[in-house]
Order: structure tokens, then sequence, then C-alpha cells
């Protein structure tokens, strides 16, 4: 029998709120966090996109001046939600030979990189900060995590583009289960409102243009959906292994009953038509969590508001539960905070974990005339979940096929 | 041309905004790294800010001698004599 592993600690900072209580409130309020970017570089260089959902709570009015220098934003963002995240756990004596960190980022120190490199072009290698490699190393803020916690089991870094965070998710279970850990900080972090990933994404025609609306842009699952909204901010998540957090008395939200990755092998961005790939991390992580379709009854859906990407989630999701999707609550949770890309999984885990301990779905925003071929039941005003025992999953997918998902279950 | 006082000043702020310390602190007998607890990164980036500053060039060869916060003072000193 594997380990039992359950959820103590929750910290996040995200567009719709710099703490969880404040994004919780907001989620199940339906706000959006996305606004108009206020920044020369969008007129400098012409962008086609004018707009982004920033985190509402700057790094900078929680961190010091001074600690906030050595860190890429993004790490900023993840040392906040992962501060945030152990004082909620309530740990105040641990090994910390027995406390890992599995901290996941999409893209890493972009702003970092990019600014060194201006530094370098415009006044020479010697103004190139000391600290700018390891600032921008993907594993930056796994590293500021583990070093602030005092984390000595290991600091890991998935990286699988916007399923990053769901898969921190998964190693911290994996590790907990295998016995090479009592307690994982995960979590995932993104800072990429930066002018050079707006032209990228906007280049790939990922990104949606409703520059007069920004609030109505990211609209998953409506017939008018033209992209997603770049979002930035972090989540973080305290794994525990059970016997751990009882034996402390420990204030436990949910069970992580089960975790799944998989990968198409379809295609590096579109994903499988058929959403196979998602299919199997579906029913991959219902096994890995003993989980029947019918215990299910919401998702907190990956939904981007893309086109091409709400529709084979939803060909999954009914592949893996049947009928029965019918019967589920689906919330598209990125309709308020835009899409953190890395984070997002993160952050989508802290809602569904209180979703179940709290038992109120999250809103769906922005759903006007609900796409035909897309026939879920969305959560667009203020939702109950049942009572007895449920099951909650989370869906993350990200170039490169990557798939994963997570299951949580009421404890 | 600078003098020490305006030397000190300069450096205590450039120490301030990199690494918290008051300004009051930096003081000419002061030991950077046992004093000050500033590390090598740190110190690098002190000195680039020191460079651009007072307009003198601190070859990497010297920081090592450059212990106290005076060392500094009289480095810059003479290098823009």
């Amino acid at each position: 029998m594997a380990r039992k592993v359950v959820i103590t600690g929750l910290g996040a900072t995200t567009p719709i709120g710099g703490d969880v209580p404040t994004m919780w409130k907001n989620a199940l309020k339906g706000v959006s966090g996305a606004h108009t970017l206020e920044d020369e570089w969008v007129a400098k260089y012409d962008l086609p996109v004018h707009f982004a959902a920033r985190c509402s709570t700057p790094a900078l009015e929680v961190l010091s001046r001074v600690e906030a220098k050595r860190m890429d934003p993004s790490t900023q963002f993840g040392v906040i939600a992962a501060r945030e995240a152990w004082a909620d756990s309530g740990i105040t004596e641990i090994d910390h030979d027995r406390l890992a960190v599995a901290f996941a980022t999409g893209i890493g120190g972009v702003w970092t990189l990019l600014d060194a490199w201006d530094t370098l072009r415009e006044k020479g290698p010697r103004r190139v900060l000391p600290m700018t490699v390891p600032m921008l190393m993907p594993n930056g803020v796994a590293a500021a995590v583990s070093l602030d916690l005092g984390a000595r089991a290991g600091a890991h870094t998935p990286v699988s583009a916007c399923a990053s965070g769901t898969e921190a998710m998964h190693l911290g279970l994996d590790l907990i289960r295998s016995g090479k850990a009592d307690v994982v900080v995960c979590g995932g972090a993104e800072a990429a409102i930066h002018p050079m990933p707006l032209a990228a994404f906007s280049s790939m025609q990922a990104l949606s243009r409703r520059n007069d609306d920004p609030e109505h842009a990211s609209r998953p699952y409506d017939r008018d959906r033209d992209g997603f909204v770049m979002g930035e901010g972090a989540g973080a998540l305290v794994l525990e292994a059970e016997e751990h957090a009882i034996a402390r008395g420990a204030r436990i939200y949910a069970e992580l009953a089960g975790t799944s990755v998989t990968a198409d092998a379809y295609h590096i961005t579109a994903p499988d038509p058929e959403g196979l790939g998602a299919t199997r991390a579906l029913k991959a992580a219902m096994f890995d969590g003993r989980i029947q379709a019918e215990d299910v009854v919401h998702v907190n859906a990956h939904a981007t508001s893309t086109p091409v990407g709400d529709k084979p989630e939803y060909t999954a999701l009914r592949a893996a539960l049947g009928a029965h999707v019918d019967n589920v609550a689906v919330s598209a949770t990125k309709s308020q905070m835009g899409h953190l890309l890395g984070a997002s999984g993160a952050v989508e885990a802290v809602l569904t974990v209180l979703a179940v301990y709290e038992r109120r779905a999250p809103l769906t925003i922005n759903l006007e005339n609900q796409d035909p071929e897309i026939p879920l039941d969305v959560v667009t005003s203020a939702r109950t979940l049942p009572a007895g025992d449920i099951v909650a999953l989370s869906n993350s997918f990200g170039f490169g096929g990557h798939n994963a998902v997570i299951a949580i279950r009421n404890v | 041309m600078a003098s020490n006082e305006e030397i000190l000043a300069g450096l205590a702020e450039i120490v301030n905004e990199e690494t918290g310390l008051a300004t009051e602190a930096v003081e000419l007998d002061k030991s950077f790294t046992e004093d000050l607890d500033i590390d090598s990164i740190s110190m690098m980036t002190i000195v680039v800010n020191a460079e651009e500053k007072f307009g003198v060039r601190i070859p990497d060869e010297e920081v090592k001698n450059l212990k106290t916060v005076g060392d500094a003072v009289n480095f810059i000193s003479n290098a823009q004599a």
C-alpha cells in the first residue's frame, strides 16, 4: 500500500489576488485580472497584443528591495507563494533532510536573460551582472525556495511548458510515496509579460487580439474565443505524508489521490485533435488514485480559450469519464486570471483543493455563447459541490505534447 | 575629482543599494567580508557600480586587495588622481 499524501498548505500570487484568501474570494465572485498594458514598449514595438493579466500585488510590495534584486521576477513570485504555503501549513519543526522542493516554470528567467543581453549590447560585458546566470536558470525558483525553507531532500524543476505546474505535483507525490521525502513544497512560477514572449506567442496566433476589451478576452468554451491571455504569478502547495501530517495535528485540506503525465508524440504545439494523450493522462490519474468516473464531481479544466485547444480537452474528458461527464461541474479559471503558463497548473491545483475542501466551484466568466461542440456543464454562477466522498481533477497541457492530470479527494 | 569623504559617502550608497546595509555602517575600517558580510558576487556588483559612479577602472585582480572600505576609498582616490 503506497503512502497516502495530503495537502496541508496553500499559497498563491495571481492576477486576481496576491494571496490565497483574496484569490479564492475573487474566483468565487468572478472577476477579470486582464488589463491594458501601460508599458512604453507596447507602442515602441507596435505589439499586436496590448493587454495581459499582471499580478494584482507587485512582488516589491511583499519582498524587500535587496531580496528581490537577486531574483528574477518569476522567482520572486515563486518565493512569495511558497512562503505563504509554508506558513499556512503550520509546520514549525521538521527534519530538513526529509523536506524537498518541486517547483516548476515554463519559461524561466526571461526578464533576466533579455535584460542582460540589452546591457551587454548597450554597455559592454563588464556591466552584465554577476548574478545573471543564477537568476535566469530555470531551476532558479526551486533553488530559491529550497534555500528559503532549508529543504535539503532535493530541489527539482519539472519543465513541460504549460503542464509544468501540474507535473510538479506529480513529482511531489512520487517523492513522498517512494520514501525520498516526507514533505514536498510543490509549485509553479512564471513572469513572462515581456515584449519578446508576447511577440512570439502572437506570431503563432496563440494570443487573443481583443485589445479594445481585455476583461472579456479570455473566454474559454465561448464561440467567439480567439486565443489566450498572458498571465503571470505563482502557486504553491505543501504535500505531506499523511502519517507525518497526522502526527503533528495538521489541518488537512485534501488528499492528492493520483497523478499522471503522458506525452502526445503527435505535434510540437498542436494538441492531438482526438485528445488521445489527454485521455490517457486522465485515465492514468484515475487509475493511480483508484477513482471511478462516478466519483468525479468537478474538473478544473486546462481551457485556455484558444480556438483549437478547448475542444480536444472536452473529447478527452468524455472519453475518460463517459456519460458521467455530463454530471461534472467544469471550471475554466483562466477566464479570470489568464494563462499563467508554467504556474497555471500550480495555481489551478490550489483552486481545486479549495473547491474540494469548501465544496464550492470557482467561476468561469465571459461565457456568453457556449460552443455547441463543447457541451460541458460549465460553472458560470455560484455552485456547491455535493456532500459525501468526492474527487476533483485538474488538467494541464503544454507545448511539446505534455499532458498532466492530478486528482484531489476529500479527507 | 571627489574627496575621500565624498568617495566614502558614494560607496556607502552603492553598498546600501546592493545589500540593504545602513549607509552609516559603511566605515573606513570595516572589512567587506568579515564586518559587512558581503559575498564575492555582491562585491563584483559593488565594484562595477563604483567604476561607473567614480569614472575609474578597478581591475579584477585588484578586487581581492580591497579588503576594507578604506582600501577601496584609497584605490578610487588614487585612480582618479
